[in-house]
């Protein structure tokens, strides 16, 4: 939604305060140093087509009820868990192990006969007292053998967690001395939990380390005319497995989509593609551009969430090949698809249509979900982003002018050079000459450009706001966690989970568009809310379904 | 399913594979929201209280409340006072609670943040207001399990805030141990209909299953109140229920106020609710009313109705070591047979316990404290066996080797009665035979052969 296409309703929804006077109730309450953090974090989009700064990416303040995570989480539980040929050991004590056990949704099928899934195991070292005080670098190692001889697995990667940074275990050296042992890839991730600010920071390790340990690995030539990677791409209720199926009718080769659904040896061998096309910006941008410098790939943003997103993207990647054989069959296949699409969202959208939403989550998706429920007819009130930067909120066009705090910094930068043998000109040629017919790469604008004016835009938004939000304008649902879900819904508004869809979806593509709007009307018609209240509560000697006060949703 | 576990079994020393415990700060947040406008406090890395807030709502689908300081690299190298204190300023601020239950986790024990001298300098600060209280427990992660988080949650209520007026009441303590909202609802109905006043702490019924009004309320009208906290000290006995859970706490009471403690299974079976019933009949000199009687009776009723099927049924079991207790003692009663036995939470005590449990009906029993669900899959590969019980994790196993499988103990994340039902009590004993038969019968009415599918079971 851009400000041009404003619709006669005001930007907060039909009901409700200014969102100016939203944001100084959210603050009121706060002391002041907290007041002083937030205030930089809660802006009003007063001017979407030059976003305001917001304070993103900076540390949550102690005490407040916060969704963020962990590095650990960012880097296990998100870039590297959902590889399932990999065996993942964490090293600490036992939570951090269990509580990354299958908890995200990323989807696997082992691909075949005689190999292993290792997302459904825990692994672990087990940390105890003495490992604390004597160091744990034996125990690791002997685990990581252990490991070896009880799977035999391909590879083996190994998560530091807090205790593991502090007591100064070097789990790389360890990694370095099993890998020359046993003959396979053994590699590790210092992403103790209080690195960063979020997960982000975890996202950024995990970047490095897949750059560094698997790719570029297997240089065997895959025969394919149009092959791509999709990056920032993680399988959550069968995503990928969408693109996957909408991609192979139109001819397209997915050679590593990182990381969902995808194996070790994928990965090894996506530096043979043509292209790189990034879902979410925020968790794997710092690998798009190691992989352009060192071998030429350019890259550049798509989004397959939501009807126009996904068409935009498809022409888009036709366009960057631009054969017109290409270009055709992505069109037939849009056709063919819509064709499905249309008569469920022409019916959904005849009841979700001037409903309000708002997101609040991840590092991407609560901008991508934003389409979604624009193809329904719904205003997206208020959004916000768990553990993104400014650029996802403001566009890339800032990052020269990002200034990089003591946290960031703690996060290693690689030093990346084009490969001398193995960097392909050719791509960099293409990508030249699309630049100078009008083509972007290396694009994102950002959310706050697509909110509509006057919208609420809230970085890392703590409970207490979120409650504020709901009491003041009652949307019809908000898309979050699994921390707030019970919140919300405990207000009398329907809550979709954006990270791991309810245990539904796929959400991604066009059949997953079908499946989310079929949801969100579920969402939006449920009769429970109206279930709340007991007839002897209501006034008269009316029957409770006729006075029934129907808190929201409906 | 679990294509890697094969049946050889090899010593692992460093490996943990498929764990049966989580670590200690969840088992203190978990108890520390059964106190009364109390907020759990988690000092370490954000990460921790998001994963422990996470794990408990996938659980008890219900809102989750708990703060964190969320440590940085700075607070991790110059320690955590800043920010804990930070932490309580905004907390008392912007959430209003009566209490703070701060809890560690393994990286605030590793840097060696003093909790009680933050506390104290808080107050003398005005960090904390006047009348208000923040409390703390250590719960390394390297120590113990979640279950001794939680033991040690409920102690630190007792060393914080249980008073002695030297005035000794008429009233009862209950430790309940670790169970859900629905059993303590359910220890307190029985204690009710025994006749005996009694305190309970901590008490996360309608808080953790609270009811769906249109209205959010971040401290539901439920859990312990600090009063009843300070009480405690006042009481006559305490009952502690559960060892592993509850011993700390009421040892502790009887140091600090002098109130005697008995420690009793977890009420799971008939002769551990007969066990708790007993003795609440005998510390408040009352008797035992009809209507508990005829409860009883028809669990009687009902295990004898179903005794054909579950006689020398073996039995995996893997969970709590509290829980297990109190089962494996049930599913001796109702004359099935354990096979393997495992649990995550260290103590060799508890094995050799098991095994004079089971002697009875199977002097072959394996039983492992400080294993996994891994080693218990592959013994269970090479050992056939009946039935499958355990949380949610097992159901791989039971698909794997095409097992019944009955969800019991902590968590269950795909299922939906154990927030509603007791597993405690003689009627908790009934929905257990309920269970174990539905799995039994279930997987006979889709297996069998059309000729062999009876009407009637």
């Amino acid at each position: 939604m851009s400000e041009e296409s404003n619709s006669s309703t005001p930007p907060m929804g039909p009901t409700g305060p200014s969102a100016a006077e939203a944001r100084e109730q959210m603050l009121d309450i706060y002391p002041k140093k907290t007041l002083r953090k937030r205030s930089k974090q809660i802006l009003v989009n007063e001017t979407p087509s030059t976003p305001a700064e917001i304070g993103a990416n900076s540390r949550t303040v102690p005490g407040i009820i916060t969704q963020r995570g962990c590095s650990y989480a960012g880097c296990k539980g998100v870039v590297i868990g959902p590889i399932y040929d990999v065996l993942h050991i964490t090293h600490g004590p036992i939570g951090c192990g269990w509580y990354s056990w299958l908890s995200r949704r990323n989807m696997n099928k082992i691909r075949k006969e005689g190999e292993t899934n290792y997302l459904q195991y825990s692994m672990s070292t087990d940390m105890q007292e003495d490992h604390i005080v004597f160091g744990g670098e034996k125990q690791l190692e002997q685990a990581i053998q252990e490991a070896y001889d009880e799977f035999k697995p391909k590879a083996i990667s190994v998560y530091a967690t807090c205790p593991v940074g502090l007591i100064g275990d070097d789990i790389h050296s360890v990694c370095r001395k099993m890998k020359e042992k046993l003959g396979i890839n053994v590699f590790g991730f210092s992403c103790e939990g209080y690195k960063g600010v979020s997960q982000s920071a975890g996202h950024h390790i995990a970047n490095n380390g897949v750059f560094k340990h698997m790719i570029g690995l297997d240089d065997t030539p895959v025969d394919f005319k149009y092959k791509i990677n999709i990056l920032g791409e993680y399988n959550i209720g069968g995503d990928a497995w969408e693109i996957d199926r909408i991609f192979a009718l139109c001819g397209i080769k997915i050679i590593g989509t990182l990381s969902g659904g995808v194996s070790y040896d994928d990965i090894t061998n996506c530096h043979m593609a043509d292209l790189n096309v990034v879902m979410c910006h925020r968790s794997i941008n710092y690998m798009a551009e190691m992989m352009e410098t060192k071998f030429g790939i350019p890259w550049f943003k798509v989004n397959f969430i939501g009807i126009e997103g996904t068409k935009k993207s498809l022409r888009k990647i036709a366009q960057y090949f631009g054969d017109k054989a290409l270009i055709d069959k992505v069109e037939e296949v849009i056709a063919k698809e819509m064709s499905e699409v249309r008569p469920v969202l022409e019916d959904v959208t005849t009841r979700t249509q001037g409903k309000t939403a708002a997101l609040f989550v991840g590092g991407s998706r609560a901008h991508h979900y934003q389409d979604l429920f624009n193809d329904m007819g719904m205003q997206v009130i208020a959004a916000g982003y768990e553990f993104a930067h400014r650029d996802d909120y403001e566009g890339r066009d800032v990052l020269p002018s990002i200034k990089v705090d003591a946290d960031s910094r703690n996060i290693e930068e690689l030093k990346i050079e084009a490969d001398p043998e193995r960097y392909n000109a050719s791509h960099a040629e293409r990508k030249k000459s699309l630049e100078e017919a009008g083509f972007t790469f290396e694009d994102y604008e950002g959310m706050m450009r697509q909110m509509a004016k006057d919208t609420l835009v809230i970085d890392d938004i703590s409970h207490h706001e979120l409650e504020k939000l709901i009491e003041l304008y009652k949307p019809n649902v908000i898309g979050s966690g699994v921390k707030d879900k019970y919140v919300i819904e405990k207000m009398g508004v329907p809550c979709k989970q954006l990270h791991s869809y309810d245990y539904g979806g796929p959400y991604a593509g066009f059949k997953g568009a079908i499946n989310f709007y079929k949801e969100i009307d579920r969402m939006t018609s449920s009769k429970v809310w109206q279930l709340t209240r007991a007839p002897w509560h209501e006034a008269g000697d009316a029957p409770a379904t006729e006075t029934a006060e129907v808190p929201v949703g409906a | 399913m679990l294509e890697g576990t094969t049946a050889e079994i090899r010593e692992r020393k460093a490996l943990r594979v498929n764990p049966a415990k989580t670590c200690q700060p969840i088992g203190a947040m978990y108890a520390a929201l059964g106190i009364n406008k109390c907020m759990p406090h988690s000092h370490g890395s954000q990460g921790c209280c998001a994963y422990h807030r996470s794990h408990l709502t996938r659980h008890y689908k219900e809102p989750i409340v708990a703060t964190t300081s969320s440590f940085t690299e700075g607070a991790s190298v110059f320690g955590g006072l800043a920010n804990l204190k930070t932490a309580l300023s905004n907390i008392f601020t912007i959430y209003q609670p009566d209490i703070v239950a701060v809890h560690t986790t393994c990286l605030s024990e590793v840097i060696g943040d003093d909790i009680p001298t933050i506390i104290k300098k808080s107050k003398v600060e005005g960090i904390i207001p006047e009348g208000k209280i923040v409390i703390h427990a250590n719960t390394p992660s390297f120590v113990g399990s979640h279950v001794t988080g939680f033991a040690n949650q409920c102690e630190a209520f007792v060393k914080y805030l249980a008073e002695s007026s030297e005035e000794t009441k008429n009233v009862m303590n209950l430790f309940p141990g670790w169970v859900e909202p629905a059993d303590m609802r359910e220890l307190k109905r029985l204690a009710s209909l025994v006749g005996v006043e009694f305190i309970m702490a901590p008490d996360t019924s309608d808080v953790l299953d609270s009811a769906m009004d249109g209205k959010y309320e971040m401290y539901p009208d439920g859990g312990t109140t600090v009063a009843d906290l300070k009480a405690m000290g006042d009481s006559f006995l305490t009952l502690a229920l559960g060892p592993l859970a509850s011993t700390p706490a009421a040892t502790t009471l009887e140091k600090k106020c002098n109130v005697p403690h008995k420690v009793l299974e977890l009420p799971i079976g008939v002769s551990a609710t007969d066990a708790y019933i007993d003795a609440l009949r005998l510390a408040g000199d009352t008797s035992v009313p009809k209507e508990l009687e005829r409860e009883r009776g028809r669990l009687i009723d009902m295990i004898s109705d179903m005794s054909q099927y579950l006689h020398k049924k073996k039995v995996a079991i893997f969970g709590d070591p509290d829980h297990i207790t109190s089962m494996v003692s049930f599913l001796v009663e109702i004359g099935m047979e354990p096979a393997i036995i495992v649990t995550g939470t260290p103590g060799k005590k508890w094995e050799a316990k098991i095994k004079e449990i089971c002697k009875p009906v199977n002097e072959d029993v394996v039983v492992h404290a400080f294993s996994d669900i891994h080693y218990l899959h592959q013994w269970v590969k090479a050992n056939p066996v009946d039935l499958l019980m355990g949380n949610t994790y097992g159901k791989f196993v039971a698909k794997s080797e095409n097992l019944p499988f009955v969800r019991f103990g902590f968590p269950i994340l795909d299922r939906v009665g154990h927030r509603a039902f007791p597993t405690l009590g003689y009627t908790g004993a009934m929905r257990l035979i309920e269970k174990i038969t539905d799995a039994f019968f279930d997987k006979r009415d889709r297996e069998d052969a059309d000729q062999d599918i009876e009407l009637v079971l």
